[in-house]
């Protein structure tokens, strides 16, 4: 299913529909209907993935869909709908009863379409597009091939949840009563592997994985370098223990750092402050972390998974610094969120067809620091590297943390032994304060990315 | 009987569209095929500023095709539901066993769907059709209850959801069958401020049940007074401890626990791949004998029933483990052929976008004999945890985690203060080995638990009696 990562102004090259077309023919639907504004969300998305275990093709899977959403304003009431019948009797039904609905809820003063000086004029292209449609058969034998290089890697590796070989086109068209309409097209490549590995010392088995994902096809890394990392993430696990109770340092690997950006997203997302839902309220302007961090958020990357043109109401994407050499700096915003807090709106309305606006980051990420990660563990005399985080354990509204957690034991600055079966915890507040070094390892993985992160300290929960 | 009523016309399709499409799937070397044919109308509403800002609605229809073959399976899905579209589908669907080109479609003739023989919810009128103004109304009383408990409440959040899913599921073995499944959840979160001190609570509930049966018994008033008192509670609430203690769950949600602890561990798919830390342990001691864990599709009205699953296989009562030994997986029809065990009927799937996989329905744990009482006295230091927000497992090494929403120290034997931001850590096969008493109180959750698993959301229930476990890992943030 597409998301609203794409560009191009039709839809899909295979496709039974000119999305403008569907997308103009509702907004003139809408207007007939006598509503004050409107917009209109139409997605297309098309999508294989192949599933390999043992070897074996175990599972394949096609899809095809298309969805499209209304939303309407009668004055300052709104409501929104959505179907996936794209026939005529069907859309008038969408109309009736998106306009229906809006006559029952409450006005709201706030509610509204962006301005219409605030739309997308120019649409760049972000090289979000890769029509490369690999087939069934090379996409099984990249599958394949990452499965094997990690289960050769090693003879503790014994078994296999499988790998996972996927493709995904999307097309987006936006339109609205401003007359703005906007689209665009993505793609979206991935390749992981899952290996289970068995010890000698019949401590049972431990799974990890690692995996690729490129808006190119031919970006994404070789299987065998793939199922390499995962064999040595898998077998990294092996006869874990658990450690005592006590407060330590802490040292988040990339991919775990990326979950504390998150929750910061999460934090200075307009919907979370101005409902008084945020550790982070009132704090704009003022230090939250030392100097060396600054985090940004940046729509318009060429080729990034989380770039795209304009957001989901059509404002156009842009780059927003969130913490700037320590400071709060920036809000993560959408028009409602936006006029709520009596700011303009960031470009970041995240929505899908049929939902209404919230707020959700475009590429995030903390910028690198100087230290490189072996020189970042060597600094800790005892403490715990982070290599996987399970559990909900994240109050946004307090920023109390507490989650369980696995990884290495670091002492004397050399990763000893294998850790699992602990909480690590915390506040949220405390730990961007308590950021002490930053690696110079940031790779975008995802649409938010994180170098190796240290925390000065926090409670480990063990035996 | 819901079963009766849902037929081909209401997706719009002829019986020889369908069989045709089965019988272009059910090429040779396919074992089993099926089509599921789905209708869903979801609508929810929502308030916040004392308010309703917001009404959402959606409607998808659409119809997933599968083939296994051996352990191999192979699935298309399309929201178009013309017999173009079912045939692309299963052609897509059949290529998972490579058949030889021209292989012969082998035709499927279907026996009449057996008579329901229940119907667990059987609802007046689909919940999509209450007017809207009624789910307003509902809401706004919400709010200005939440607001009369404690001036400190200073935000209200609630939405309510309803939903309605039409199911029918046709397949290769002649079978034919089909559901009406209603849902709703309502869901309240306040904000209470005190100085600087900003804390939340939050309360749902829910079923397969008809709206009324939240202005019964004026459960929605009850459902916001208590999300008020846990938001003022936690003002108050300290720093959990951390490090290993006996640990007492209250009844009803914190049965949660099982369902992340051992579960998900007993789905037939990670067993019968052995990836599972239960692999192997059938027939063993996996928790103390005063426990005994079932799975029951079979509730009425409960979030987590079905009258069949997606499979169409009748949903049951599964004993998972009896008397602290394990007895049996949760299978769906691949993984019940290919291991050779019993059929359960936990065949779920989201939606027909999603395939199918063994899932759970409601798990919960025998009632036992212990009084509550007892259970808390027994304990001189720890912690009783009576709400949870959510938990998560990794299947492989069995490690589990969930996080208390509301919890309490006991010290010497009494309850004594709340604390805040309590995780429990520990190993599902082990777990369930150091409870020592299970009170006689089993209750059920309130209605509200999602299940999440290779992506796919299902709706679930979960259920506990109070139980002292001897030692389990907390973590806090106090020493």
């Amino acid at each position: 299913m597409a998301d609203e990562n794409g560009r191009g102004v039709t839809g899909m090259d295979t496709s039974r529909h000119n999305l403008n077309e569907v997308a103009a023919d509702l907004v003139a639907r809408a207007r007939a209907r006598g509503v004050t504004a409107a917009d209109v969300l139409v997605a297309e998305g098309e999508s294989t993935e192949v599933q390999v275990r043992l070897s074996e093709a175990d599972r394949l899977s096609r899809a095809r869909e298309k969805r499209l959403g209304l939303r309407v304003f009668f004055g300052k009431r709104s409501a929104t709908a959505s179907t996936s019948d794209f026939a005529g009797a069907s859309l008038e039904r969408l109309v009736d009863d998106t306009c229906d609905l809006a006559k029952a809820v409450a006005e709201d003063e706030t509610s509204g379409l962006p301005e219409e000086s605030a739309m997308a004029t120019d649409i760049p292209d972000l090289d979000l597009h890769d029509p490369a449609a690999p087939t069934v058969e090379d996409a099984m034998d990249r599958a394949r091939r990452a499965e094997r290089a990690a289960m050769d890697a090693d003879p503790r590796i014994t078994n296999s949840e499988g790998a996972e070989c996927a493709s995904a086109h999307g097309a987006v068209v936006l339109a609205n009563t401003h007359g703005f309409v906007g689209a665009h097209r993505s793609s979206h490549f991935s390749l992981a592997v899952t290996p289970v590995a068995e010890g000698a010392d019949g401590q049972g088995m431990q799974r990890d994985s690692w995996f690729t994902v490129s808006r190119k096809w031919r970006a994404l890394e070789t299987p065998e370098a793939v199922g390499a990392v995962a064999a040595a993430r898998t077998l990294r696990r092996l006869s874990a223990r658990k450690v005592k109770t006590r407060r330590v340092p802490v040292v988040f690997d990339p991919q775990i750092a990326e979950s504390l950006l998150g929750h910061l997203a999460g934090a200075v997302s307009g919907y979370a402050l101005y409902k008084g839902a945020s550790f982070l309220l009132g704090r704009l302007g003022q230090s939250i972390a030392p100097p060396h961090v600054s985090i940004e958020d940046n729509g318009r990357m060429a080729g990034r998974l989380g770039s795209r043109p304009f957001d989901g109401e059509g404002v156009p994407t842009r780059k927003t610094m969130i913490v700037d050499q320590g400071v709060l700096t920036g809000y993560l915003l959408d028009t409602y969120s936006g006029k709520k807090l009596g700011m303009a709106s960031t470009g970041n309305a995240a929505r899908g067809p049929g939902e209404t606006p919230s707020v959700s980051p475009t590429n995030l990420f903390l910028h690198p620091g100087g230290a490189s990660s072996d020189e970042i563990i060597r600094s800790v005399k005892e403490g715990l590297y982070v290599t996987d985080l399970i559990g909900f354990g994240v109050n946004p509204v307090t920023g109390d943390y507490s989650r369980g957690a696995s990884g290495m034991w670091i002492d004397h600055g050399e990763l000893a032994y294998p850790v699992q079966e602990v909480t690590i915890a915390g506040n949220l507040k405390q730990m961007f304060r308590d950021i002490e070094m930053i690696g110079n390892d940031l790779e975008f993985r995802g649409s938010v990315a994180s170098p190796t992160v240290k925390i000065r300290e926090m409670m480990l929960g063990g035996q | 009987m819901a079963q009766d009523l849902v037929t081909l016309d209401q997706f719009s399709l002829q019986e020889r569209e369908v069989e045709q499409a089965l019988a272009r799937v059910n090429v040779r070397d396919v074992d089993y095929a099926d089509i599921y044919f789905e209708s869903t109308i979801a609508e929810s509403v929502s308030m916040e500023e004392g308010i309703v800002k917001r009404a959402v609605k959606s409607v998808s229809q659409g119809a997933g095709v599968r083939a296994t073959a051996g352990d191999k399976t192979g699935f298309a899905y399309s929201d178009e539901l013309s017999k173009r579209d079912l045939d692309l589908a299963a052609d897509h669907a059949r290529h998972i066993v490579r058949s030889p080109k021209g292989d012969a479609p082998v035709p499927v003739t279907h026996r009449p769907a057996p008579a329901a023989a229940r119907n667990l919810y059987p609802l007046d009128a689909p919940l999509t059709d209450v007017d809207v103004r009624e789910r307003v109304e509902l809401l706004t009383l919400i709010d200005r209850e939440a607001r009369r408990c404690d001036p400190r409440i200073t935000k209200v959040m609630a939405s309510v959801a309803v939903e309605q899913k039409t199911m029918l599921v046709a397949t290769t073995d002649g079978l034919r069958a089909g559901d009406v499944q209603p849902l709703s959840r309502l869901q309240v979160t306040c904000i209470a401020e005190e100085g600087g001190n900003r804390q939340t609570g939050t309360f749902g509930g829910g079923g397969r049940v008809a709206f009324s049966f939240y202005r019964e018994q004026d459960r929605a008033q009850a459902f916001a007074r208590e999300a008020a008192r846990q938001a003022i509670l936690n003002l108050g609430a300290v720093d959990a401890p951390a490090g290993v203690m006996p640990v007492v769950l209250a009844g009803g949600w914190p049965g949660i626990l099982l369902h992340e602890a051992v579960g998900h561990g007993l789905e037939a798919d990670f067993n019968r791949r052995k990836t599972s830390a239960f692999s192997n342990l059938m027939g063993r001691r996996v928790a103390s004998d005063v426990c005994t864990v079932v799975d029951d599709g079979t509730l009425p009205f409960r979030r987590g029933s079905l009258n069949i699953d997606d499979e169409g296989t009748p949903t049951t009562r599964t004993m998972l483990i009896e008397k602290g030994i394990l007895h049996g997986y949760l299978t769906d029809r691949l993984n019940a052929r290919l291991m050779g065990i019993p059929l359960t009927g936990n065949g779920r799937r989201e939606d027909f976008r999603s395939i199918v996989l063994p899932r759970m329905t409601n798990t919960f744990m025998l009632a036992g004999e212990s009084e509550p009482e007892d259970i808390l006295r027994s304990v001189k230091n720890g912690l009783y945890a009576v709400s949870f927000g959510g938990g998560q497992v990794d299947i492989t090494n069995g490690k589990f985690v969930f996080s208390a929403s509301e919890a309490y120290l006991i010290e010497d034997g009494k309850v004594t203060k709340p604390v805040k931001g309590a995780t429990l850590i520990g190993n599902g096969p082990d777990v369930l080995r150091n409870v020592s008493m299970v009170g006689h109180d089993l209750q059920l959750d309130s209605g509200i638990g999602t299940c999440g698993k290779e992506g796919q959301s299902v709706p679930v229930g979960v259920g506990l009696p109070t139980i002292r476990i001897d030692e389990l890992t907390v973590g806090g943030t106090a020493a």
